[in-house]
């Protein structure tokens, strides 16, 4: 087939779901980072001392700290860190009731697509417009349960208790350049506690996007799930275009304490020139379980690792994610599974595609020490490259001491053929939509394991990327 | 408007190398025509060319389907206009499932904006499926996904029964069938004889032939139609082999 038809059959529309809005901001820091703009957001979120400690001191940490070279592609050191607004705001306080809503916020919303009924639906809604959250909505029966969904802000300041035991556990400050910057200025970003033995129906859902050119959000996200308790989280983005990078880099700490079931998911969708920089991690003791469901599509450069601590006997750990890397995309992404008792389990299921020269890089890291016995890995990552020009590697890193354990581990690379592309297309079906249903069977298995209305979105997300501008 | 598919002085060549050269051929709605020819004489390049694989490339002649120009459309156009091709070797489509991918298809022929009755879908494939002996659990299995090579083929007759095309060609549909499968198939094809339908099955083999019964028989060598008469001409063949038609080309 030829070239030119293959790219114009998968190239991106990059018009198709934008919009965008005048930007009114009533809080601004200002371009740059310094120690005053920490204390600016200090004083504006009117933080307890020990928070603006615990700012200032990360962000010496991210002063000192190098790029993290060694694994990130050079298109990190296109970052100006001075060009970057690091604190917005509407000033509005977290709402609860749906009048109190903004009605350009509300109309976000409906860009968005997120259904009247569905709101209705869900257990809860945190939806973050820019920094603050614009609405926060916890049913009562949740809270009746002693469930608390709030946004960060709400969380250090009602429930200080319980954040500050979990925060910045899981995820040291100084663990890499971008939680240290997150840890400095983050804002926004849900706090979930979940009670013992309370297991929430319905999932929890935010929704996330960045509304003003050169604006970094910089979400801080902890969830706590007490002994035998169980929650899912589900967060969706969306962006629109702007001329000039956008800096995003969330941390999401988990925490599954005893017997406990966490699954988070997330699906992705940024614009051409968003660098996603993503610190995920989540700690699992014993018998509990945490997955990790994560679909990556767009940005200019994704680095994001989801990770599980397996610190309590029987505790299991999972990732599951969709990468798709379009021209001028890469998609960086893996796991992280640290065993740290015996008789752990963890399981890596990775699938990419890349179109055009998009690139997409799995970066998988599994650690078992010689002292553990009964340990589990398995590890599976496949790539699919749409064009000759696609790009993709595999880093798998997998290292196990001892003879008590069992690990396995399965790559494959393929490419969608000509041939079967001409198979369907004898069948009556464009290019654009052969490829289209090429790429969601390949990711079909997977796509399965997100939620309904998830999974129809996702292959909505898809089919727009693989034929955006077939007419 | 001419009920035809009509081949004229067909050219097409790969990679440079020409493979028709000068064919000619019409197939009129509501007959079947059968192609026989020994291996290499064009026969599975005349599939892939009137298809519209774009490793091949016409040089010269004129091919119309009901009087339209087929070298004018794509691919995929010329499907929905009504020409399907059974392929001898179905691709595999890992991860979508048959039904989907014949729901794809169905509903790439219905107007924007339109959609297909999902009940009446269903119903119209198992009764279909049915009809080929083919169980229910492979509207779930993905297209041709580890298919024993009976089960392609069975696949690529439903396929045909579901979308209905005015001209099928078979590309030897028979290649790698047992006996109770070439049976099956055949019988899928012979509930397909309609007089709103042309057939063109291409064989090596006269065994299709007894079950397939053709009206038309032409013998392909060289990338020209050498001869051509009704279903006994294929009875002969298999007797004598092609050297007798070739000997005999090549004395002329």
């Amino acid at each position: 087939m030829a070239d030119s038809a293959t790219l114009e059959a998968v190239n991106i529309d990059n018009e198709a779901g934008n919009f965008t809005y005048p930007e009114d901001y009533e809080h601004d820091a200002g371009y740059g980072l310094t120690a005053d703009t920490i204390d600016y957001i200090s004083d504006i979120k009117k933080e307890a001392d020990w928070i603006r400690e615990f700012r200032h001191k990360a962000l010496k940490s991210f002063n000192n700290k190098p790029m993290p070279t060694h694994w990130a592609s050079k298109d990190l050191e296109n970052i100006v860190f001075d060009n970057i607004r690091y604190y917005l705001s509407k000033g509005q306080k977290p709402t609860r009731s749906w009048d109190e809503v903004p009605d350009d916020v509300k109309e976000t919303f409906e860009r968005l697509g997120i259904p009247e009924k569905e709101r209705k639906f869900l257990a809860g809604v945190e939806a973050q417009f820019d920094s603050e959250a614009a609405y926060s909505n916890v049913k009562e029966s949740l809270e009746k349960e002693g469930v608390i969904f709030v946004n960060s802000t709400e969380g250090l300041r009602e429930h200080p208790e319980l954040f500050k035991k979990w925060f910045g556990k899981v995820i040291p400050t100084g663990d890499n350049k971008f939680s240290a910057l997150n840890s400095a200025v983050f804002s926004g970003g849900s706090f979930i506690y979940v009670p013992p033995g309370v297991k929430v129906a319905h999932p929890l859902q935010a929704y996330f996007r960045i509304n003003a050119e050169n604006f970094g959000q910089f979400e801080r996200t902890l969830i706590v799930v007490d002994e035998g308790a169980e929650v899912t989280y589900m967060e969706g983005c969306t962006a629109p275009k702007f001329e000039t990078a956008t800096l995003h880099s969330a941390v999401v700490e988990l925490v599954a304490m005893k017997d406990a079931k966490i699954q988070y998911i997330t699906v992705q969708n940024w614009s051409n020139n968003v660098f996603n920089l993503v610190t995920k991690r989540g700690m699992a003791h014993e018998n509990a379980e945490i997955r990790w469901i994560d679909c990556n599509i767009g940005s200019r450069l994704t680095m994001k690792y989801p990770g599980v601590i397996m610190k309590g006997r029987k505790a299991r750990g999972e990732v599951i994610s969709i990468a798709l890397a379009n021209d001028g995309q890469h998609q960086d992404t893996g796991a992280k599974m640290i065993h740290a008792a015996d008789e752990t389990t963890s399981n890596v299921v990775s699938k990419s595609i890349s179109v055009g020269e998009g690139r997409s890089t799995y970066r998988g890291q599994v650690h078992i020490p010689k002292h553990l016995k009964g340990c589990k890995n398995n590890t599976e990552c496949d790539a699919l490259l749409i064009n000759s020009n696609s790009r993709t590697d595999t880093y798998p890193a997998i290292t196990v001491r001892g003879n008590q354990h069992a690990t396995q581990h399965e790559a494959s690379v393929s490419q969608v053929s000509e041939d079967q592309i001409f198979y369907m297309q004898q069948r009556g079906l464009s290019e654009g939509e052969a490829m289209s249903l090429s790429v969601n069977g390949f990711v079909n298995d997977l796509v399965r394991e997100f939620p309904m209305e998830y999974s129809v979105e996702l292959k909505r997300l898809i089919d727009m990327e693989m034929e955006g501008s077939v007419g | 408007m001419s009920q035809t598919l009509n081949i004229q002085n067909l050219h097409a060549s790969v990679d440079g190398i020409e493979i028709l050269k000068g064919l000619d051929l019409e197939v009129p709605k509501g007959e079947v025509h059968a192609i026989m020819g020994p291996n290499g004489s064009g026969k599975s390049t005349l599939s892939k060319v009137l298809a519209g694989h774009e490793d091949y490339e016409v040089t010269d002649g004129r091919v119309t389907m009901d009087g339209t120009d087929l070298m004018e459309l794509e691919i995929d156009e010329r499907s929905r206009e009504g020409l399907f091709l059974a392929f001898q070797y179905p691709h595999e489509i890992p991860g979508v499932s048959n039904a989907n991918f014949l729901r794809a298809a169905l509903q790439a022929r219905l107007p924007e904006g339109e959609e297909i009755d999902a009940v009446g879908f269903y119903k119209e494939m198992y009764a279909k499926m049915d009809a080929l002996s083919m169980d229910r659990k492979f509207t779930g299995r993905a297209v041709n996904d580890g298919f024993s090579g009976g089960e392609k083929k069975r696949n690529e007759i439903l396929q045909m029964m579901m979308l209905e095309p005015s001209y099928a060609i078979l590309d030897e549909t028979d290649s790698g069938l047992d006996i109770d499968a070439l049976k099956i198939v055949a019988e899928g094809v012979n509930r397909m004889r309609s007089p709103e339908r042309g057939f063109l099955v291409i064989t090596h083999y006269q065994r299709l032939l007894d079950y397939i019964v053709p009206d038309v028989v032409h013998v392909l060598f060289d990338g020209r139609i050498i001869k051509t008469g009704d279903k006994e001409l294929a009875h002969e063949l298999e007797e004598k082999g092609y050297d007798w038609l070739t000997n005999e080309l090549v004395a002329v």
